[in-house]
């Protein structure tokens, strides 16, 4: 056909003749043996033809405006290094949440990408394995930008040079990874939940929206472009993460229970996830855009429940958990952040005592629980800073076996007291932080109980280097399990008072007349 | 009824296309944040190419929102006139 015609097709006749025409089936080998993951996660399909991408996107409309994306992003990115843009941004402190998203956020991206380059593989129908294709591309993409972005601090802050290292070793990031890995090694329609509703929809929202957002506001020009320009993909993503929920459900009425279970289970995995974003929000940012509790009504309470009002004609009931993580609204971010603050000896970034007026800010924002049962605490630990005895806990803390977050977590009836489940499977006792997570242990015990749960690892001796003599006399477990994470002790840990980028970026601002 | 939103960066084209779905959706709450914006609309909210067309003097393809989209929440159906979002509920 000429250029003429090809103009004068629709957008759905386009995406039509790509999803479909483009497409066949196999006959010298039969489907099931081309497509073997298809089947035993128990999903019954009768018509891929009915599955449809909403934005109706052809491979010659997503090239073209990926590469002005690209395009506009790296003309910012390029701006912002030539002009020493990381000295515009509002403190110091505020580039370790940046040493966070590189270590924490960034290689979930790389991970997303190998996931749907994997499911695009295995899932039959035309039109979800092109959706799949585009998100394996933008995840990639995403790491990239993140990593272009971000590699201008690196030239001249600490902590942001290993993150591909850290990631399969350093304690906290287990929290991300475990997420992704369990995404991962499911069946091709739980990780389209997993990631397509539970990361795109839960998760991205509250990290690329209101977060980003403080970024800009914080002065950081960069990762306000890579944070918006993936976030203008993750819309995509969001929407095929509820068609892909859709479809399941229109296809059988067999598979409403199977996808409610993976609802629940991965709505509780991401919101736990979110500990980390939320005290980001909340203790991060020296300039606040809106509280992490403002941010989960907006994006969470709000979105989420026009998203399963609407699913309710399927049968589909909102997740239990959502009532347990509005309470938890209110302490997440205190809670995460005290943990990070006590163990700030063992993590590639600085953690600090809120000033004064940022504990008024947090008073003002969580009137029902801040000064009641977080401000003293704050309050304390900064009046023995002061006196010289800066605390740094010492001892490991207990994981929970599902989330992999130490219990820090409270009971929904009672903030003074932590939480703790357990499960007993094959002789052996599990601990979970929360009745959730209990319940995706006792429905998988088999999977969960190969979690790699570094406090155990640790204990194990699986987190030295190869020269390193645990047996010695007068060994010191905690230097050894930093320099095996890559982690200049001294330098890219304790406290922001007193490091070396709080005195290099007063100098630099000094120098350039900037204050 | 339940809010549908979309968000864009702000920046020159987002002005007249903000500006085009305002005037298409008089029940729309447009919210000004830092770098971006955010539109929420209860049940419903359309995007129409012609009156973003009318505002910028030039031809407009909705997939060009894809250069400046942020984020979105509710059911989506494109077409080549028309961009919307919904609630069934």
């Amino acid at each position: 056909m000429s250029m003429t015609d090809h103009q004068r097709l629709g957008l759905k006749e386009r995406y039509a003749l790509m999803t479909r025409d483009l497409a066949w089936d196999t006959t010298y080998q039969p489907m099931d043996k081309v497509f073997p993951m298809v089947h035993y996660e128990g999903i019954k399909i009768h018509d891929w033809d009915q599955w449809s991408d909403p934005f109706r996107m052809t491979m010659e409309a997503y090239w073209k405006y990926q590469a002005e994306k690209e395009r506009k992003l790296y003309a910012i990115i390029d701006a912002f290094a030539q002009n020493n843009g990381h000295l515009g941004v509002t403190d110091a402190r505020y580039i370790n949440t940046l040493k966070l998203f590189l270590t924490g956020i960034s290689p979930l991206e790389y991970m997303a990408h190998r996931g749907f380059t994997h499911v695009g593989r295995q899932l039959p129908g035309a039109g979800p394995r092109v959706a799949c294709l585009m998100q394996a591309l933008d995840e990639i993409r995403h790491a990239q930008t993140q990593v272009h972005s971000m590699s201008n601090y690196n030239k001249y802050y600490n902590g942001f040079h290993d993150f591909a290292h850290m990631i399969e070793r350093v304690w906290y990031l287990s929290v991300p990874r475990s997420f992704f890995d369990d995404a991962y090694t499911a069946g091709p329609f739980e990780f389209m939940i997993a990631i397509g509703f539970s990361f795109e929809y839960v998760l991205t929202n509250l990290l690329f929206v209101p977060f980003i957002s403080g970024a800009a506001y914080n002065g950081d020009m960069g990762a306000m472009t890579f944070g918006f320009s993936a976030q203008s993909d993750e819309a995509r993503h969001m929407t095929l993460g509820l068609e892909s929920i859709k479809f399941m459900l229109e296809q059988d009425p067999d598979n409403l229970p199977i996808v409610q279970r993976w609802i629940d289970k991965w709505t509780w995995r991401g919101t736990r996830v979110l500990a980390i974003v939320a005290m980001m929000m909340d203790y991060m940012l020296p300039k606040k855009v809106m509280s992490w509790k403002e941010a989960w009504e907006i994006y969470f309470e709000q979105n989420g429940s026009a998203l399963f009002n609407d699913l309710a004609r399927y049968g589909i009931t909102p997740p239990k958990c959502i009532e347990w993580a509005a309470v938890d609204k209110e302490h997440i971010s205190h809670q995460a952040w005290a943990t990070l603050y006590q163990y700030g000896a063992a993590a590639p970034f600085h953690t600090w005592s809120p000033t004064p007026e940022e504990l008024d800010w947090l008073s003002e924002k969580y009137p029902n629980t801040f000064d009641k049962y977080y401000r003293p605490r704050y309050e304390y630990w900064a009046e023995q800073h002061k006196a010289g005895n800066r605390f740094y806990n010492t001892t490991l803390p207990m994981l929970c076996q599902v989330c992999q977050i130490p219990m820090l977590f409270t009971e929904p009836t009672d903030p003074t007291q932590i939480c703790y489940r357990e499960s007993d499977y094959k002789e052996d006792k599990y601990h979970f932080c929360s009745d959730f997570c209990k319940e995706i242990f006792d429905n998988e015990p088999e999977k969960y109980v190969q979690a790699w749960l570094p406090v155990h690892q640790i204990y194990q001796g699986n987190c030295f280097n190869p020269d390193v003599d645990p047996t010695a006399p007068g060994f010191e477990p905690l230097p050894a399990v930093l320099d095996y994470y890559h982690l200049a002790a001294g330098r890219d840990n304790l406290d922001f008072e007193g490091s070396e980028d709080q005195k290099n970026f007063a100098a630099w601002r000094n120098l350039a007349g900037r204050d | 009824m339940s809010n549908v939103f979309i968000a864009f960066q702000r920046n020159e084209e987002t002005r007249d296309i903000v500006d085009a779905i305002v005037e298409d959706n008089p029940a729309a709450h447009v919210d000004l944040q830092p770098a971006m914006v955010k539109i929420d609309a209860p049940g419903h909210l359309v995007i129409k190419r012609q009156s973003i067309e009318d505002r910028m003097g030039r031809t407009f393809d909705l997939q060009e929102l894809q250069v400046h989209l942020i984020t979105l929440s509710g059911h989506l159906d494109e077409n080549d006139d028309e961009f919307s979002l919904s609630w069934a509920n």
